[in-house]
């Protein structure tokens, strides 16, 4: 046989038996090893699950489901003991519902400026610090909480809040009143249009300002006692969860491709139009599980609840105020574990199972509920 | 009586045996978990000193100490609270006798802001605070704020000292905020204005103590037991351990230069010669 090069030489592409066979083994073998690797993670949740669940049960057979989840009372070293996980179960709720509130405007917001608005250069310079806040590791995030936050709740929180609220307001009305002066404009005869959207543009953003005065002067007179509270928390998480909300929803947005937002331009829309009618609704799965990701992070995570929420085992009055301190199933797994051995209580100990439990079903079905969400996304976008 | 003659020659053969052993000696402590800090270091420290002694340090609670020294199963019994008359007697039943050794002290001082008026108080107001009654510190003539009320988490012994001596079984009140240890009461009374704190005697820099029924927290306060939030710790054995013995050396180790430290170093007040 002669190759491109012009040498003669032995037919390489057809192996000998000996080959052959040793190929067969090496492949069967690396597959095997590998099959070994994966089911090896596999059997390992499958553990967690199960002996979580082994030490979980004993708590419901001694003191029923009823005390766990309808009880506000937590007092596990009191005689006699109470395990009433209600208030626990709650903060864990209010705090991942505060993060999600910080993470999901500001990460969507991040992710859609990220993928369609900013240049490439500065996206790539961008994206990598938003991923560096998943490096930071979260014991900095709750000493920051406990040392430098929460103090400064205490003593100027009415400020903070109040310029937070500026700062998120008046970009808000004014972007309220370019919308209704378009709005009113595209209502009107075409010679009235620059008054008609002057004023109502004018008219919006002047109320949305006097309404965010308003807010801002009950803001500035309040006083924070406590900066360990549930406000601190959720900042902190939200930031934490950040980076995950943001490289997925922006992973998502990449996705729908070029031709979707050419087509769209082509059809006339502006860019506005294409990022809300065309882009957002087709990555709109993906942001949802980028969403149901974040939340579980905030859920999941336990050092900066457990140094900075407070850990009181209450249901805030009134139940949005997130001003006064919470506990979470994380940090009273974390808390209560050392004095719980088996020896001394064995209910104190089989409660804080239970709520590892309750916490790996919850985040179980985050899981399961995104994946399948993903999942119909891509089929959707590849057109079945 | 027969059956006491043999728990005592028992108990003798095994004395017997134990002298016997020379150095390599086994010492079993258990009870108390809060004494258990010490009982670890002083067991640490020891078999440094003596590599052929073993002592393994349980800690089950202060109840289950005074059980194990009575049927034998351990030689040092570590309890936070002096032993009950019932425990004394059934010691005495079983033809054992009850040596208590106070190793240390457990003295909490009451912290609050240093920009906090607040002159002192007493035992039932600081319950009260800690129960939710007052929750303002003007109700105790001091500025016109809640009270941001901290607690040691559940799960330690400070916690536990601070039930006994001050909360007497009563609950406390659902806002109270709990923390993961001494520093981070102190970090927290130090930041918040309207909080108060308990925290250990070695963890008072930065934040202002409150003397309590009018008697300030301090070591010498504590060791002269006027002041009312401290406990002393035990070490029980049985009857005064032998002259020469591993054992007696162990359990009088808190006499020592470096017990005194180790107790120090654990976070309680070492006791007076």
């Amino acid at each position: 046989m002669i190759d491109s090069t012009g040498c003669r030489c032995r037919p390489s592409l057809v192996l000998d038996d000996r080959t052959r066979i040793r190929q067969r083994i090496l492949e069967t073998a690396g597959r095997w090893t590998l099959g070994a690797v994966t089911s090896l993670s596999l059997v390992a949740v499958l553990f967690i699950i199960l002996f979580i669940a082994r030490d979980a049960l004993p708590f419901f057979r001694l003191r029923g489901l009823m005390e766990f989840f309808a009880d506000k009372q937590w007092y596990p070293s009191g005689a006699p003991p109470h395990f009433g996980a209600l208030t626990i179960l709650y903060g864990s709720g209010l705090v991942a519902l505060g993060a999600a509130l910080v993470a999901v405007p500001l990460g969507i917001g991040a992710a859609i400026c990220l993928s369609d608005i900013l240049p490439f250069r500065a996206r790539q310079a961008v994206k990598p610090v938003i991923e560096m806040l998943a490096a930071i590791p979260s014991v900095a995030y709750g000493f920051f909480a406990l040392v430098v936050f929460a103090p400064a709740l205490q003593e100027r929180g009415g400020l903070i809040l109040s310029v937070v609220a500026v700062a998120l307001g008046a970009p808000l009305a004014l972007l309220a009143g370019f919308v209704a002066g378009d709005l009113v404009a595209d209502a009107v005869p075409e010679q009235r249009r620059g008054t008609h959207r002057v004023l109502a543009g004018f008219a919006v953003t002047i109320t949305g300002l006097h309404l965010l005065g308003g807010l801002v002067e009950q803001l500035a007179g309040l006083r924070i006692a406590s900066g360990t509270n549930a406000l601190n928390v959720s900042l902190i998480l939200g930031i934490m969860a950040l980076p995950t909300v943001v490289s997925i929803s922006e992973d998502a947005l990449q996705s729908v491709g070029r031709e979707l937002r050419e087509g769209s331009y082509a059809l006339g829309a502006t860019r506005a139009e294409t990022l809300l009618r065309v882009v957002a609704p087709a990555a709109g799965s993906g942001i949802a599980a980028a969403v149901i990701l974040g939340i579980m992070r905030a859920i999941g995570e336990t050092m900066v609840v457990w140094m900075a929420s407070g850990n009181a085992a209450q249901i805030p009055q009134p139940w949005f105020n997130f001003l006064e301190p919470v506990r979470t199933l994380t940090a009273t797994i974390a808390g209560d574990m050392g004095e719980a051995d088996q020896m001394t209580g064995s209910e104190r100990y089989h409660v804080l199972f239970a709520m590892a439990l309750v916490l790996l079903v919850f985040s179980f079905a985050c899981n399961t509920t995104s994946e399948l969400i993903l999942r119909r996304s891509r089929r959707k976008l590849r057109g079945g | 009586m027969k059956a006491k003659l043999a728990v005592l020659v028992a108990v003798g053969l095994m004395g017997a045996a134990v002298g016997r052993a020379g150095d390599n000696q086994a010492i079993a402590v258990d009870g108390s978990t809060t004494v258990g800090p010490i009982a670890k270091a002083f067991a640490e420290f020891y078999m440094n000193r003596n590599p052929g002694v073993n002592i393994t340090v349980s800690e089950s609670g202060s109840g289950n100490g005074a059980k194990s020294l009575m049927n034998a199963s351990c030689d040092v019994g570590a309890m936070s609270r002096p032993m009950k008359p019932s425990e004394v007697k059934g010691m005495e039943d079983s033809g054992r006798l009850a040596k208590a050794h106070i190793v240390a002290m457990d003295g909490l001082a009451i912290a609050v802001h240093p920009s906090n008026p607040l002159k002192g108080l007493t035992l039932a107001q600081i319950r009260d605070i800690y129960t939710g009654k007052i929750r303002n510190w003007k109700e105790l003539g001091g500025p016109d704020q809640a009270i941001v009320v901290i607690s040691r988490d559940t799960n330690s012994g400070t916690y536990e000292c601070f039930e006994t001596l001050v909360m007497n079984q009563a609950k406390m009140f659902e806002k109270t905020e709990y923390v993961g240890s001494n520093g981070a009461v102190r970090q927290r009374v130090m930041d918040t204005p309207a909080a108060i704190g308990y925290v250990g005697l070695a963890f008072t820099e930065g934040v202002k103590t409150v003397p309590v029924d009018g008697v300030e927290a301090t070591m010498d306060t504590v060791v002269e037991k006027k002041y009312p939030i401290a406990r002393p710790l035990f070490f029980y054995t049985n009857g005064m351990p032998k002259k020469g013995t591993h054992l007696e050396s162990f359990v009088n180790l808190y006499k020592t230069e470096e017990g005194r430290r180790i107790v120090e170093d654990t976070g309680f007040v070492p006791v007076a010669l």
